[in-house]
């Protein structure tokens, strides 16, 4: 295993070299070492910093998709020159919880140390710890890739000054013990709210915290106790379930969700996972109400049609679904939400549930893109939004011909 | 020359229902295992949507999913006398190709045969006399008894989730289920499947005659499942696209919807597909096996050294590998010697249609699944007096319909013109209202002296080795068996107030071009010493220890059930065999 003992060398020279006496780590602490690869996985580090199918772990080079062009992920491996492996633990933790970069240049927020800085120095520490044990790759990544004025790197410190609040998770003495655990996983290491909650004109968080957003293509749905738009109607242990598995009763991950229950939070501890959804059936939605519009009849009258002779077949004539395998769409927060590009996305493209060892079936949804016309989407969309009870904005044959459009151009 | 690969502890050859039951087994045992597979990796959410599986023409006329004869075929003569020919188009049997094998294109009829027929030669001996049987005729025991195989078939049934009414629980008849049925330890995993109109009209009609009709058993399932390896499969929407097709609804047990999900995450499986395996080597000795020699779609050769090795092929590739590879002594059918080839059979399916008044019967026939159907067990197997009849063997009757296709399902009564607006007019009179069932009699096909396999002496594939050679032909005892039970069914469709019977019993010769199953076996059998068989019950071959041969190959005749219910019991036998002894002490498992 030459890369391993690479990896070795040069955390030990790190070590040696450039640490202050006074904060050298025990490369030998196995506990802390295993609780650091516990919260790697749990901040699914790896879904930025390695490059799918590179075999080069956290080696970087991955694009990461923002509303103001790609960033690539840099190498966090112990590489002394292409990686982290010269930097102390302090630039180390400054890095995690401040957006600091190592000569004290501001890292983008796609980072996500806004939520990162919730994480205690210890955890930091023992992520720090973990990361020195993995084979060092030397692959050197110029991650800044966006366009002017986007990548001139001073107005970061702006940006920071509006919509960055630094400082480690204060738990909240009202709530339980398990409340608090899952408040600081979500709301720090996990940052749920990168991809669920809204982003202002400056892509910083807006107030309407998990209520949903557009990225890569894809609506992150609303993850509040919302009973139509968000998860108001999982159980706690639905949460869970479908954290662990990718599936439960009622939804099925893919998408974006299905990378990060695979590499994540499939392999967190049933705990932490109970946690998270103790906290998240504790977050206030946004307002409750149904779509104010009456969906065209005729519209509806077709997409009923559609539905039957397209979708009934795995979904069921009323909408139940199966569990494990395919989503309900009665009642469906996916389905209701009230951007429609996920949906759009998954009748235009299809899409593959995750896979788990706990579930590892993971069916798939075809593609209808090259079979319905957009009116014949917009009229099935429209119709799954509404009937059973559903209701939601309808979808316009001139929605579906933009997410077509968009979706052509994207790869993934 | 071959270029040599790294060593692997298991090479399994072919990803079949048998080479996915043993890959994930020995990958459990902590082996590292690599499944060589002649077709392409095939999996549901990629290969089989809702809206391009139920295409007749592309997957049963065409044979979308089938070996191409141009790759592999085999030649086929009805006795010695004549010239065997290569087949070059599919006809009597079709042969599965990919990960899936025929487990993906199959109809899901999971049966157990009768404990009966597992010690049928000393059975009939017993209850008729030796002089009973044709002389000719050279069925035997299979050397395993129900008891050691029952815990197997509900392994299998319990990864497939089988749809089904039990009949005996642990010696307890069940109503509702079959009463012959050997018994079992617990019910099955699901309920039977609902039964769509002309299948329950047959039941009441099979119960006014006296007969004790029960659900077909289906690995089509009537409800959602997660199995023990912890894979889901959906509930059957009655598209009744089955049998030649994958299912979009993961609703068939198959190795993509029960295995292949948990295979693939296992670190110490590998799978190469697209890649023949030429022959298995043996080492100077000859008897021990060295591994397998392949060939991928580069056309290089490469040699896969492994410990052991799993011959998991379909039935008649099997016994051509085995050939190829000299291992075991060809069967001669002149002296009877030799037991590679030996007691190769089919099935002997026959039928009848029933038309109905058109306006007092509408069957919608197309509602329906590969192994729904209302079935008696009356006249399988020794379940009746075979002593007046001048016969043995036998089957089971059925409304087994499982579609209403538009291409093939064409039920016309005699006379009617072949083409134009009469025969137009007759099948809109008739679709909706005939019984139109080609399995309805589904029963055995016993061994014989000169129905057999061996090397073809002409006929040669691109590596050019010998194809295999088809010898066979349809005996007195069955096609007489096939007359009676047809009759057998004809009165039951009678009894459901047909207003004509159109009675199809099974004539000789066997025509290889007319499709009745894919239900081909022996060639490799299985027995109690080395003088009867080429492997034992564990289905080590008592030549290569270090070689198991699956499948149906083993069978030493045919019952009257589809053989794939059987097939997985074998395979979880052999698998458990290979775990609890001969990975511990690696050798002959039994000595005779």
């Amino acid at each position: 295993m030459p890369d391993r003992v690479h990896a070795g060398r040069a955390a030990l020279l790190a070590v040696l070299l450039l640490a202050p006496p006074g904060a050298v780590a025990d490369n030998q602490d196995f506990s802390q070492i295993e609780r650091g690869r516990y919260l790697t996985i749990a901040g699914d580090c790896n879904a930025c910093h390695t490059l799918p199918g590179s075999g080069k772990l956290l080696a970087g080079g991955r694009p990461v998709e923002t509303p103001f062009g790609n960033l690539l992920a840099p190498n966090i491996t112990p590489d002394l020159e292409t990686g982290i492996g010269a930097w102390s633990d302090d630039e180390f933790v400054n890095a995690l919880t401040k957006g600091t970069g190592r000569a004290g240049t501001r890292l983008y927020p796609a980072m996500p140390y806004t939520y990162m800085t919730k994480t205690t120095r210890e955890d930091a520490l023992a992520i720090r710890a973990y990361l020195k044990t993995v084979p060092a790759v030397r692959n050197p990544v110029r991650s800044n890739q966006l366009p002017f004025p986007f990548n001139i790197r001073l107005g970061l410190a702006a940006w920071d000054q509006l919509f960055f609040t630094p400082g480690t998770f204060h738990p909240d003495s009202r709530k339980s013990a398990e409340w608090n655990r899952g408040a600081y996983l979500a709301e720090g290491l996990m940052h749920c709210g990168l991809c669920h909650t809204p982003k202002n004109f400056a892509g910083g968080d807006t107030g309407r915290r998990l209520q949903g957003y557009v990225l890569q293509g894809w609506f992150a749905p609303d993850i509040t106790s919302d009973r139509r738009r968000g998860i108001g109607g999982w159980s706690v242990e639905d949460i869970a379930t479908y954290l662990k598995t990718g599936h439960n009763r009622v939804q099925a991950a893919s998408g974006p969700m299905a990378e990060m229950v695979m590499d994540s939070s499939s392999k967190m501890s049933d705990a932490d996972l109970r946690a998270i959804a103790v906290y998240l059936k504790d977050q206030p939605g946004g307002s409750d109400q149904a779509s104010a519009s009456q969906p065209d009849q005729a519209l509806m009258k077709t997409g009923a049609s559609i539905f039957v002779d397209e979708c009934a077949a795995c979904h069921r004539q009323n909408a139940s679904g199966v569990p494990g395998m395919f989503p309900t769409l009665a009642g469906s927060p996916a389905v209701q939400s009230t951007d429609p590009s996920s949906l759009l996305r998954v009748i235009l493209r299809g899409a593959r549930s995750a896979a788990t060892d706990a579930a590892p079936t993971a069916p798939g949804m075809p593609a209808f893109g090259w079979l319905l016309s957009d009116q014949e989407v917009a009229a099935v969309a429209t119709y799954v939004r509404n009937a059973w009870g559903n209701a939601a904005p309808p979808v316009s044959s001139d929605d579906v011909a933009k997410a077509r459009s968009a979706l052509s151009r994207r790869s993934d | 020359m071959a270029r040599k690969l790294p060593h692997k502890d298991v090479v399994v050859i072919g990803l079949g229902w048998t080479g996915s039951i043993l890959s994930y087994e020995l990958c459990e045992a902590g082996l590292d295992v690599v499944a060589i597979e002649r077709g392409p990796w095939r999996d549901t959410p990629l290969d089989f949507q809702p809206y391009t599986a139920p295409d007749e023409l592309r997957y049963r006329i065409r044979h979308e999913l089938f070996l191409r004869p141009a790759q592999v075929s085999v030649t086929f003569r009805n006795n010695a006398s004549q010239e065997a020919l290569p087949v070059r188009n599919w006809g009597a049997f079709m042969l599965g190709n990919g990960a899936g094998g025929a487990g993906l294109h199959w109809n899901a009829e999971t049966w157990r045969f009768l404990p009966s027929d597992f010690v049928l030669r000393s059975h009939l001996t017993q209850r008729y006399g030796a002089n009973f049987l044709p002389q000719d005729m050279t069925i035997q025991d299979w050397g395993i008894k129900w008891d050691e195989i029952e815990p197997h078939y509900d392994r299998f049934e319990y990864l497939c989730g089988t749809s089904g009414t039990a009949g005996n629980v642990k010696g307890a008849v069940q109503d509702g289920g079959n009463p012959f049925e050997g018994p079992r330890s617990r019910p099955y995993p699901t309920p039977a499947q609902k039964q769509p109109f002309s299948h329950t009209l047959f039941a009441k009609a099979a119960r006014e005659m006296g007969y004790k009709p029960f659900p077909q058993p289906s690995g089509n399932l009537s409800q959602a499942y997660t199995n023990p390896l912890g894979v889901t499969l959906a509930p059957c929407t009655f598209c009744g696209f089955c049998e030649w097709f994958g299912c979009a609804n993961y609703s068939k047990a198959s190795p993509q919807t029960t295995i292949l999900p948990a295979l693939v995450r296992k670190k110490n499986f590998e799978a190469r597909t697209e890649c023949e395996v030429v022959r298995i080597n043996l080492d100077s000795s000859g008897k021990r096996a060295t591994g397998v020699t392949y060939v991928d779609t580069s056309g290089e050769e490469l040699e896969q050294p492994a410990d052991l090795v799993l011959l998991c092929a379909f039935q008649l590739f099997n016994v051509q590998l085995l050939l190829l590879s000299g291992i075991g002594k060809p069967y001669d059918p002149t002296s009877g010697q030799g037991q590679i080839g030996r007691n190769f059979t089919h099935q002997t399916v026959s039928g009848g249609i029933g038309f109905f008044d058109k306006d007092k019967f509408n069957f919608n026939p197309f509602i329906a699944s590969g192994a729904i159907g209302m079935c008696i067990d009356e006249f399988n197997g020794d379940n009746f007096d075979h002593g007046p009849l001048g016969f043995v063997g036998g089957g089971y009757l059925g409304q087994v319909q499982t579609n209403g296709r538009p291409i093939e399902t064409t039920p016309l009564p005699p006379g009617t013109p072949a083409w134009g607006p009469q025969w137009k007019q007759a099948l809109r009179d008739n679709y909706l209202s005939t019984v139109f069932c080609g399995a309805g009699v589904h029963a055995s096909f016993y061994s014989y002296r000169d129905n057999y396999l061996d090397l073809d002496p002409t006929y040669k594939d691109r590596f050019g080795r010998p194809l295999v050679r088809i010898t066979m032909d349809f005996h007195e005892n069955e096609l007489k068996m096939s007359a009676w039970l047809t009759d057998k069914f004809g009165e039951i469709l009678q009894h459901m107030g047909a207003k004509q019977v159109v009675k199809q019993p099974r004539k000789g010769p066997y025509d290889v071009t007319k499709y009745q199953t894919s239900h081909l076996c022996g060639g490799a059998i299985m027995g109690d010493n080395p003088s009867n068989s080429a492997i034992n019950k564990y289905l080590q071959s008592w030549d290569v220890p270090n070689l198991f041969v699956q499948g149906a190959t083993a069978f030493p005749q045919n019952a009257g059930y589809n053989p794939t219910g059987t097939v997985g019991a074998l395979a979880y036998s052999s698998a458990a065999a290979i775990r609890s002894q001969y990975l511990k002490n690696p050798g002959p498992l039994v000595h005779a």
